[in-house]
């Protein structure tokens, strides 16, 4: 298949503007600028039926079209924290194939109305962010970004911004506050951004995969779109395949392929030929899904699909785990992660995950007995619904799914 | 003062956002103070509370918050390796372990010479090129990703190098 997103795998050097212009690149945002109307533009988002690429999953035209129209100037914020443990997409578009993701950002931004955007990165993303910051320059330079663009009184300039470490600045409410010089935490919603979002005024925000699909479907078309994919999630999707199988990697498929073809036609399968035991489709966010019986790695892997497997697709980075791994070591280890990550801004979360992972370390370390893990179960279904912002419930995902399907790990610890 | 001694650069790092915004310049206001000594020093604290009108509490707050900056002066570089679960299925751990036996450290330790501190960090989106780490120094941040021990050591022979 050729990509429509990692289009460096098969056009070296579409990271240079003449290569990418060869291509067919900028044509689809001069377009829009010059002969559409913004909602035209926001029409063609819509009916392509593209979801946020960020986790979500939030129809992207729509969320475009809830820019509030009474309150300006608007602001477009491209998410390039990219964080969740498993996720590693964003990078490789960024580093591969950047003057395509630049592109989706303009086309959003004249779709919304926007004369500037800001790309929030990562603060481990240093090199990335000089190397996008040359490429805004060469496209000023050239003309297609800037005052009165093409003639028309459209203008447009694009920022980058670097965080400095902070898991919790990928939700997009703390990002906002942490764009604005604050501590990262989330902001207690609605209003939503695209109502009061950055410096209180109405702001697009997506995710940098979101945003590479913009410039392909505005050239081919919404139809052209929705022949990829399933009818609930059209298009493509990049999976950020890691764990314990031969081949880890990117990989960009039609959603709704199945975990089979994703571990074993292209991931090149388990590694030392075992078994897979659990899969994590959306990261350390992930309820483990219990692979129990070999069917169930038949499962599409879209929004509605793997949702009747009691877990979520994410931003769909599948961790795999093989039947070497011991579930009271692998949530010792998320558990951790997000209690290092927790902001502290509400009681459940900061308090929760501070004693789930008393507990799981524990339990891990053999110093546990039954009593431990019923309070850990205990501890993190406390915790469900009662969170600020959704890394609260993510913390627990591991925890209550690996307790439910996993038991026998947790009756192994304790006992030894 | 950074004014004074980047003037270029604080420009240009204000330009960036509208007058409305001017707090926003405090991170990338931030990685300029510790460019040069790895750490930020009260000093550039009260120079950057006093250049976007805000308490030097307020900034002592955001560099508290991330985990980027640094308060203390540590190793030139510090070695931050991933062992977050993706890359820990990866043998991560094994590979954290194997180099502070090597370097003579333990995990947030700094060598002898003050050149290397070695981190445990979270997940740096590089998960299938595990084990893997980066490098946080005067020059920035730099990947480093496929290591093995032996790679690791062979950078660590030439970043000793290059500082003597
Ligand atoms: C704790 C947490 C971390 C998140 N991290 C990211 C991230 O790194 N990148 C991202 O695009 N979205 C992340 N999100 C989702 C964003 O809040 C937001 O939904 C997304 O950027 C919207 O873009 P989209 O509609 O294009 O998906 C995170 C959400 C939460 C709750
Ligand atoms: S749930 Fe956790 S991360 Fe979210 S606001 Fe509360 S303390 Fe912060
Ligand atoms: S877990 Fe190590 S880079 Fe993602």
């Amino acid at each position: 298949m050729t990509h429509i997103l990692l289009r460096h795998r098969e056009i070296p050097e579409i990271n240079q503007l003449s290569v990418y212009q060869k291509n067919g690149g900028l044509a689809a945002f001069k377009n829009a600028v010059t002969t559409m109307k913004t909602t035209e533009v926001i029409d063609v988002v819509k009916n392509s039926g593209l979801r946020g690429r960020g986790g979500a999953g939030f129809p992207t035209g729509m969320k475009w079209s809830f820019a509030d129209n009474k309150n300006w100037p608007h602001y477009v914020v491209a998410n390039a924290d990219e964080s969740e443990p498993g996720t590693f997409k964003d990078r490789e578009i960024m580093e591969g194939n950047p003057l395509q993701f630049l592109e989706g950002v303009m086309i959003g931004s004249y779709a919304v109305g926007a004369n500037a955007a800001y790309i929030y990165l990562r603060g481990e993303f240093w090199e990335i962010a000089e190397s996008l910051d040359a490429k805004i320059a060469e496209l000023e330079e050239a003309g297609y970004l800037g005052d009165k663009l093409f003639g028309t009184e459209y203008s447009l300039r694009l920022y980058t911004h670097l965080g400095a470490g902070a898991y919790i600045c990928g939700e997009e409410s703390a990002l906002l506050e942490s764009l604005e010089g604050k501590r990262g935490q989330p902001r207690v919603r609605p209003p939503f951004p695209p109502s009061v979002g950055l410096y209180d005024k109405p702001t697009i925000i997506n995710n940098v995969e979101t945003f590479t699909n913009v410039p392909m479907i505005m050239t081919n078309g919404a139809d052209w779109y929705k022949t990829m994919g399933t009818t609930d999630a059209p298009g493509v999707k990049i999976f950020s395949l890691s764990g314990r199988v031969r081949k880890p990697g990117n990989y960009e498929l039609p959603l709704g392929t199945t975990f089979r073809d994703l571990i074993y036609t292209h991931g090149g399968g388990v590694q030392d030929s075992r078994k897979v035991r659990a899969i994590m489709p959306a990261g350390a966010s992930s309820s483990l899904i219990l692979v129990d019986d070999d069917k169930i790695l038949d499962t599409p892997m879209d929004y509605l699909e793997v949702r009747k497997l009691k877990s979520e697709l994410g931003s769909a980075s599948v961790i795999i785990v093989d039947d070497s791994v011991s579930m009271d070591w692998l949530i010792n280890k998320t558990v951790h992660f997000f209690k290092h990550e927790s902001c502290g801004k509400c009681t459940p979360c900061r308090e929760g995950t501070y004693w789930m992972a008393r507990l799981t370390e524990r339990i891990h370390d053999g110093r546990a007995v039954k009593a431990d893990v019923d309070l850990l179960l205990n501890v993190a279904k406390q915790m469900q619904g009662k969170c600020l912002c959704a890394l609260g419930e993510f913390s627990t995902m591991a925890v209550v799914s690996s307790l439910e399907r996993f038991r026998e790990d947790f009756d192994n610890a304790v006992k030894a | 003062m950074l004014s004074k001694k980047y003037p270029k650069e604080v420009k240009q790092i204000l330009s960036k956002y509208p007058p409305e915004g001017k707090r926003s310049a405090m991170m990338p206001l931030l990685f300029l103070a510790q460019r040069e000594e790895g750490y930020i020093s009260k000093a550039a604290m009260q120079d950057i509370a006093g250049l976007l009108n805000v308490t030097e509490t307020e900034v002592a707050g955001v560099v508290g918050f991330y985990t980027l900056y640094h308060e203390e002066k540590e190793g030139k570089y510090r070695i931050q390796v991933c062992a977050d679960l993706p890359c820990a299925l990866r043998g991560a751990e094994g590979f954290v372990k194997n180099l502070c036996d090597n370097l003579g450290v333990k995990v947030g330790e700094t060598t002898e010479d003050g050149l290397l501190t070695i981190e445990a960090v979270m997940c740096l989106a590089a998960c299938d090129k595990a084990p893997m780490f980066q490098t946080q120094g005067p020059e920035g941040i730099k990947y480093h990703e496929n290591m093995t021990v032996e790679k690791t050591m062979e950078l660590v022979e030439e970043l000793r190098k290059s500082a003597a």
